[in-house]
């Protein structure tokens, strides 16, 4: 398909603005460019064909079956983007909270802030919750930056390392990075799960805190968490939960009552957000009690009089322009209001039968990479089927001519040609099945004709792209 | 209250099917001192009491005052075709393009936007977007310092407060020091904003020269819609380019989401953080697109990535991609002159305030009122305006000084009317 630049027509426009009605002024030359930016000249009509037709060829939730482990691909409610377009909450300027002279203009995105925050709190079990990190990373990072202000606060100049599991997500050991600790890496069990002793071995009183997700990437609880946090605080280091995978105990378990001290929420996760394409997420952090002084400010807090802002005694600071994406929050609100107390405990309920599920129907064509009860995903090892010359990538692609996203492939790093699927609870049953029935077709071509499974995908707008070319030859942008 | 269609009967069904007699038993490994302590949450409430709740809160701001307030997040126009093309399924519930096969919509699309930005700016790479304008700072202010091995990081009077402060959370344990100027001396960047918080507009291609005689880059946070006139970022021989791009077809949305421009020179482009999308060819020849040098990022280089961003912000990128496709060659200039106009009409009507700006300005200025801001902003709310911020709060002026921002959607009539209350209120 041409590119939008390739479209262009001198002369053209779509849309233009009514006639100035004030004096024309120059702008003082030293300061112009010296020719106007070569963006496209098309009609509006161009424009609205060229995106629409590129969107068809996409994946998206609403087309397609998306059960990529790790990302929580469930239905993005219709009700959620209805609110988001509120003109009330669209079109605010965020500055009305600079000056207390405008809280009164804004109090209705500053009660949205509050009861978010508050629902976020409870569900997860910690003190506070606070929405400016603006995606699961930035979350990662805030919450570090809380750990590393707690021990400088306590005079532990010491505490320069934070551990983390083999299982967990990248974005984990770069944060900590970036909060400038050295991080040490554990290893999982055999089993698939982090072991007392293993976290045991790795400490010192070097270290000021492990990040952990759970259940982990390897879509399993971890039974000895709370052994672990009671043996962290012992040694005066804090827990950090990746609320990736949240959606697995939502309601069942809470982060806060299992001991941990910092986390962050994935609002386009468990909370339905739209993923966007890669973004915008959201990625509020919550903190129990020893973290509470350092929040980011400034916070929404209940006043007498309605809504106010105030700014932690000991803050890290500010780790977005204003509320991080508010508009994130509005649709996760709606989401959380709607399902309610029972709603919200059915997810996890849903997810987790959904995934055991799909585990029951692929047990015997595909190895599960463990043995113990698979949470909200599954994950298998493809390294069978690599030996007969089919690889998870291979397996990824075939997988698209069915119609359906592939899984995550290749993470968790710890499981040899891993596949994780996560089905999540809003699939219904013939979904996974039409899934399952695709996977078993797989494995029955992988025995019969496994080099057709090299080809694949053929039903998609291009096939398999040079990768390698793309790299070298650099091209991104014309 | 529920989005999940299983009922009753394939619950028991697919139970059998795993073997367990009830959805409990999925939970074993969840034992009992492991169960959640509190579950204090509000019952379900029906699609039509949400929405009557929630446009309850949006009913209680006040969103439809006239707006004059800039500081970094404007109210320009957004056609209505970047809402309907957004809001298409395909794009927003998408995920990253993982699988570059089913995701040529989005890939194309982050090209795209990429060669938007180096039209924009004059610069050659652009990545396909960050969190925020102040977030980009941040990562501007690191890749400076990958690039250049140097510790220091000199920031020009001109950079906005907020942004400032995000900056020193964000490298808060990182061992580099901040400094307030423009001395490159040692220094691994100079940060500038321009138009500066205040609204000024500079010609920064002296200090560039002076950076690179001292080995430092320049970084620059641009204002997006002012290069529809202003001189670009490569013109000026800055290396490193970020913005806050709301600005382009992004709603104010009370902060987000925004978008987070980066662009910078050839040389610099593999120590830049973010996801890259580039073309190439599957085996048939046709051309496709896929994100290229991952190894710069987390997933893959883990706690030595450049960054430990894993997102972007794709769909706002792909609204300033349709907005900048809206507006063209000649709509950004015609927009970039109404904004720059009407500034100037306001400005000249103001008569009564002192101009605090030296340098000329774009769309945005400050002036000294003879009143407090803040009490002046309070009263022109209840004549129907945000009459811009008061510059006290922020550290970034006096009590009296207030910053204004006009957009080519104020129309001469808000603005005879504009200037009149402010007079009205500061003179009584």
């Amino acid at each position: 398909m041409p590119l939008i630049y390739e479209k262009s027509r001198k002369g053209r426009r779509a849309i233009a603005l009514d006639a100035l009605d004030v004096p024309e002024v120059e702008f003082p030359a030293a300061l112009r460019r010296s020719a106007p930016a070569e963006l496209p000249e098309v009609g509006e009509l161009d424009v609205v064909r060229h995106f629409t037709n590129l969107s068809r060829k996409n994946f998206g939730i609403d087309s397609h079956f998306y059960p990529l482990g790790s990302c929580t691909m469930k239905y993005n409610p219709k009700l959620a983007e209805a609110v988001a377009a509120l003109p009330g909450f669209a079109n605010l300027h965020p500055h009305l909270s600079s000056t207390e002279a405008y809280w009164p203009l804004c109090q209705g995105a500053f009660e949205l802030i509050h009861d978010t925050e508050a629902l976020l709190a409870e569900i997860a079990g910690m003190r506070q919750a606070s929405l400016q990190p603006i995606a699961g990373a930035h979350g990662e990072l805030t919450g570090v930056l809380l750990i590393a202000a707690y021990h400088k606060d306590h005079g532990n100049t010491k505490k320069d390392t934070i551990l983390i599991p083999d299982s967990a997500h990248g974005t984990n050991p770069a944060s900590a990075a970036i909060a400038g600790f050295n991080v040490v890496e554990i290893p999982s069990g055999a089993d698939g799960v982090l072991h007392l002793d293993a976290v045991k071995a790795a400490m010192t009183d070097r270290v000021a805190g492990l990040m952990m997700t759970c259940p982990n990437t390897h879509g399993l609880f971890e039974p000895e968490v709370g052994k672990i946090a009671a043996m962290l605080h012992e040694a005066d280091a804090l827990l950090y939960y990746d609320g990736a995978n949240l959606n697995a105990i939502i309601g069942k378990a809470r982060p806060g009552d299992l001991g941990f001290d910092v986390m962050h929420y994935n609002l386009h996760k468990t909370f339905a957000t739209p993923h966007g394409m890669g973004g915008p997420g959201s990625g509020p952090v919550g903190v129990g009690e020893r973290l509470l002084p350092y929040l980011p400010g400034p916070r929404v807090v209940k006043g007498a009089n309605g809504y106010v802002l105030e700014t932690p005694a000991k803050s890290i600071g500010r780790v977005a322009q204003f509320f991080g994406n508010f508009m994130m929050a509005v649709r996760a609100y709606a989401y959380m209001r709607h399902l309610g107390c029972d709603g919200l405990r059915e997810v996890a309920e849903i997810a987790v039968l959904n995934a055991n599920y799909i585990w029951a129907r692929l047990k015997e064509a595909y190895e599960p990479a463990f043995a113990l009860r698979f949470m909200h995903e599954c994950v298998f090892t493809a390294a069978p089927q690599a030996q007969k010359g089919v690889r998870a990538l291979d397996i990824a692609k075939a997988l698209l001519d069915f119609g359906f996203h592939a899984p995550t492939i290749y993470f968790p790093l710890t499981v040899k040609e891993s596949v994780m699927i996560e089905p999540t609870e809003t699939e219904s049953k013939e979904t996974l099945d039409a899934f399952c029935d695709a996977m078993l077709a797989i494995a029955r071509t992988i025995e019969t004709n496994p080099d057709s499974l090299h080809q694949a995908p053929v039903t998609t707008p291009v096939g398999r792209l040079d990768e390698v070319r793309a790299a070298r030859q650099l091209n991104c942008a014309c | 209250m529920t989005w999940v269609p299983t009922t009753a009967d394939e619950r028991k069904e697919m139970l059998d099917v795993i073997g367990l007699n009830s959805i409990d038993e999925l939970f074993a490994a969840v034992t009992p001192d492991l169960r959640a302590k509190s579950w204090d949450i509000p019952p379900g409430l029906s699609e039509m009491a949400v929405r009557d709740l929630m446009a309850g809160m949006a009913a209680k701001n006040a969103s439809s005052l006239v707006c004059f307030a800039g500081g970094g997040a404007y109210d320009h126009f957004i056609p209505a075709a970047v809402d309907a093309l957004t809001s298409r399924a395909e794009f927003y519930t998408a995920y990253t393009p993982y699988q570059p096969e089913c995701a040529q919509g989005t890939l194309q699309s982050i090209y795209e936007y990429q060669s938007a930005i180096c039209r924009l700016t004059g610069l050659d790479f652009a990545n396909a977007s960050l969190y925020d304008g102040g977030t980009a700072v941040f990562e501007a202010a690191t890749m400076a310092v990958r690039v250049t091995g140097r510790r220091r990081v000199a920031c020009h009077r001109s950079l906005s407060p907020i942004y400032r402060r995000m900056l020193e959370t964000h490298a808060a344990n990182l061992g580099i020091e901040f400094t307030t100027g423009d001395d490159p001396t040692g220094a691994a960047c100079v940060i500038v904003q321009n138009p500066s918080f205040l609204g000024s507009v500079e010609n920064y291609t002296n200090l560039s020269e002076r950076c690179h005689a001292a080995g430092a880059l320049l970084v620059m946070s641009f204002y997006p819609v002012s290069l529809g006139l202003a001189k670009t970022p490569a013109e000026m021989g800055v290396d490193i380019a970020v913005a806050e791009g709301q600005s382009l077809g992004v709603p104010l949305g009370f902060g987000g989401p925004w978008l987070g421009i980066l662009a910078t020179r050839k040389e610099h482009v593999r120590k830049m953080p973010g996801r890259i999308a580039a073309a190439t060819e599957d085996a048939q020849g046709r051309r496709g697109f896929v994100l290229t040098l991952q190894a710069r990022e987390q997933h893959i280089r883990r706690e030595k990535a450049m960054s430990n961003i894993c997102s972007n912000e794709a769909l706002c990128a792909l609204r300033a991609l349709i907005h900048l496709c809206l507006l063209g060659k000649e709509g950004i200039q015609e927009v970039a002159r109404h904004c720059h106009a009407k500034a100037e009409y306001l400005k000249k009507k103001l008569k009564f305030a002192t101009l605090l700006n030296r340098a000329p300005t774009f769309n945005e200025f400050a002036v000294r009122l003879p009143i407090n801001a803040e009490e002046a902003v309070k009263a022109m709310a209840s004549k129907g305006f945000v009459a811009g911020i008061p510059l006290k709060p922020l550290n970034a002026g006096d009590p009296e000084d207030l910053l204004i921002a006009v957009t080519e959607r104020r129309t001469r009539e808000q603005l005879d009317a504009f200037a009149l209350a402010l007079e009205e209120v500061s003179c009584r």
